[in-house]
């Protein structure tokens, strides 16, 4: 199902149009409303009559999560308080929260990209929304909730933790639909075992998932476990919220709301736009926004987008599932390399334990990469040249995905570090 | 007549063989015969022990990457020719060796073979009136 044909499934040359005489006016806009982008746009020589088409967006400033917190609290606002309805903020675990306000106009919008998110899913009036994000300054709760009564479902307020209410009120209320992030539905479907209630008497079919990143084999054991068919939305605070992009029935990539967010896809070194289909940074500009719209805002997150039109019968952008975030790029000879291309080979072959740890260095001034992995224990072979061709199977895998060539160690079970936090998985030798 | 091999995978790791053997002696657990097979990284530590079951289990209790592998044992004469004659009648009716290993003492030789077809291989032997240990005469060498 599709909320709003007109612009999910507009010709795209139509839909460039409409992008394009948004673009001219937002940065009309910034320049006489957020003395932040007008100082900018100044240092580069730029007035708004510089920018006519989509094309003259290479010519605007970036915005960093950095130029946010500079400006905290409401110093990139381009309108008075009076016109906020709304306030929401990042956790700020690395310093001071980056704060977001929204016009009622903004919240709007936010709750119609929401609305196109659950109608794909497959959700409408009759569903009964069990909202497991948490409500509060996090865009996630509040977000998902005005999306789903706009479409009419009925909507259950839980928040987050509680699990035990959580599976009592999807027993008893029959909750359609769950919107958590995909680590706490994990964690609901083990409670949910352990609660011995039988699985035929819950309703729940649609699992809403985003806030963090997950992968397709998380995808998979989230749907066997809940019995559920699992759907991934994107979304960040800086730029909406939760409903950013979503999944079709497809699941071939997420939609992106461009007709609000406008994205880019950068060389995250170079800074320069990349050919459609290559990896690099995501980059939003706001086309609609008024509390605080933003010029390129780098998100950080790594990606790839294409332009072809879906099966499902949208045209708007699809963007390839969060490969990593740019801040954890290694270069190593010339050529950029993300961990999580490695982490997403290792996971594609049942071969290989997850976990991996690589280690870089530089030998006679060349970089070199070792790999260490584990073997499954079913895929230990007591033949060397078993274990040389799956060896060798990974390496040529490797080089196919980084373009590379890297020295794999298979390694005894268990003799990587497990972590319990975030996994040291590299490590740079080099002294550059 | 098929044995029950322990195969161990081992990083080129100073003292892991070392662990290996001292893990097996904690369990009164005896190596009768023993190979390694190694490359640039790793090596595959094979052998025979006097209880595979219980080696398999205290191994794996220790997180080592161990496997159980069918072999089989033969006993051959110590003279010029006769393992030449038992390869012969292998090769003949297409049983390949993936490996093996042996020793000789005095007038005869116990050889271990890796078949890749197990059951002609057995089927062959035993035609050919070839010498096969019992597997718990092996664990008892």
């Amino acid at each position: 199902m599709i909320w709003n044909e007109n612009i999910e499934c507009m010709d795209r040359d139509n839909l460039r149009k409409i992008q394009s005489i948004r673009l001219k006016k937002i940065v009309e806009y910034v320049y006489h409303n957020t003395p932040f982008y007008r100082k900018k746009m100044q240092e580069l020589g730029l007035t708004p009559d510089d920018i006519n088409d989509l094309d003259d967006i290479a010519k605007l400033p970036f915005t960093t999560k950095l130029d946010l917190r500079d400006n905290y609290p409401f110093g990139l606002c381009a309108v008075p308080m009076s016109q906020i309805v709304r306030i929401h903020a990042s956790s700020g675990t690395t310093g001071k929260p980056t704060v977001v306000g929204y016009t009622r106009k903004d919240l709007s919008i936010w709750t119609e990209c929401l609305s196109r998110c659950f109608t794909a899913y497959g959700a409408g009036s009759s569903d009964i929304f069990q909202i497991a994000y948490g409500y509060g300054l996090f865009t996630g709760g509040l977000g998902a909730h005005y999306g789903a009564e706009n479409i009419g479902a009925s909507v259950i307020p839980m928040s987050s933790g509680n699990t035990e209410k959580q599976i009592t009120l999807m027993h008893d209320f029959g909750s359609t639909v769950l919107c958590c992030t995909p680590s706490y539905s994990l964690f609901i479907a083990d409670a949910i075992k352990d609660s011995e209630l039988p699985r035929e008497d819950f309703k729940l079919k649609v699992g809403v998932f985003g806030a963090e990143p997950w992968t397709e084999s998380m995808r998979k054991e989230i749907e066997e476990k809940l019995a559920i068919k699992a759907y991934d939305m994107y979304g960040l605070s800086e730029i909406a919220g939760p409903g950013v992009g979503y999944e079709c029935e497809c699941q071939n990539g997420t939609h992106l709301n461009e007709d609000h967010f406008f994205p880019e896809i950068i060389d995250p070194k170079t800074l320069q736009p990349v050919a459609p289909g290559q990896m690099g940074e995501l980059v939003f500009t706001h086309l609609t926004k008024e509390g605080m719209p933003l010029l390129r805002y780098r998100t950080k997150d790594l990606t790839a987008l294409h332009y072809d039109k879906c099966s499902c019968g949208r045209t708007l952008v699809r963007m390839d599932r969060i490969l990593g975030r740019s801040d954890d790029m290694l270069i190593i000879r010339g050529v950029n390399v993300f961990p999580t291309q490695i982490e997403s080979v290792i996971l594609e072959m049942p071969e290989f334990e997850p976990h991996f740890l690589l280690t870089v260095d530089r030998v006679n001034n060349t970089d070199m990469m070792e790999l260490k992995v584990e073997v499954r224990p079913d895929f230990y072979s007591d033949e060397i040249n078993k274990m040389i061709t799956l060896k060798k199977k990974l390496v040529a895998r490797l080089h196919s995905v980084l373009g590379l060539g890297v020295e794999v160690k298979l390694v005894e079970p268990r003799s990587i570090e497990r972590s319990v936090g975030k996994a040291k998985r590299v490590i740079d030798n080099r002294k550059l | 007549m098929v044995a029950k091999q322990l195969s161990i995978f081992l990083e080129n790791k100073q003292g892991r063989l070392t662990e290996v053997t001292r893990v097996l002696a904690e369990e009164g657990i005896n190596l009768s015969a023993l190979c390694i097979a190694e490359n640039a990284d790793f090596g595959i530590l094979r052998g025979i022990v006097s209880d595979p079951d219980k080696a398999y289990k205290v191994l794996k209790d220790k997180h080592f990457a161990v496997s159980i592998t069918d072999v089989v044992g033969i006993n051959c004469p110590n003279v010029p020719g006769a393992l030449a004659k038992v390869l012969d009648y292998l090769s003949e009716s297409g049983v390949f060796i993936e490996y093996m290993y042996s020793f000789a003492n005095n007038g005869s030789a116990n050889v271990i073979i890796r078949p890749n077809d197990m059951e002609n291989c057995i089927r062959i032997l035993t035609e050919k009136k070839v010498d096969l240990l019992a597997a718990s005469d092996l664990y008892k060498l």
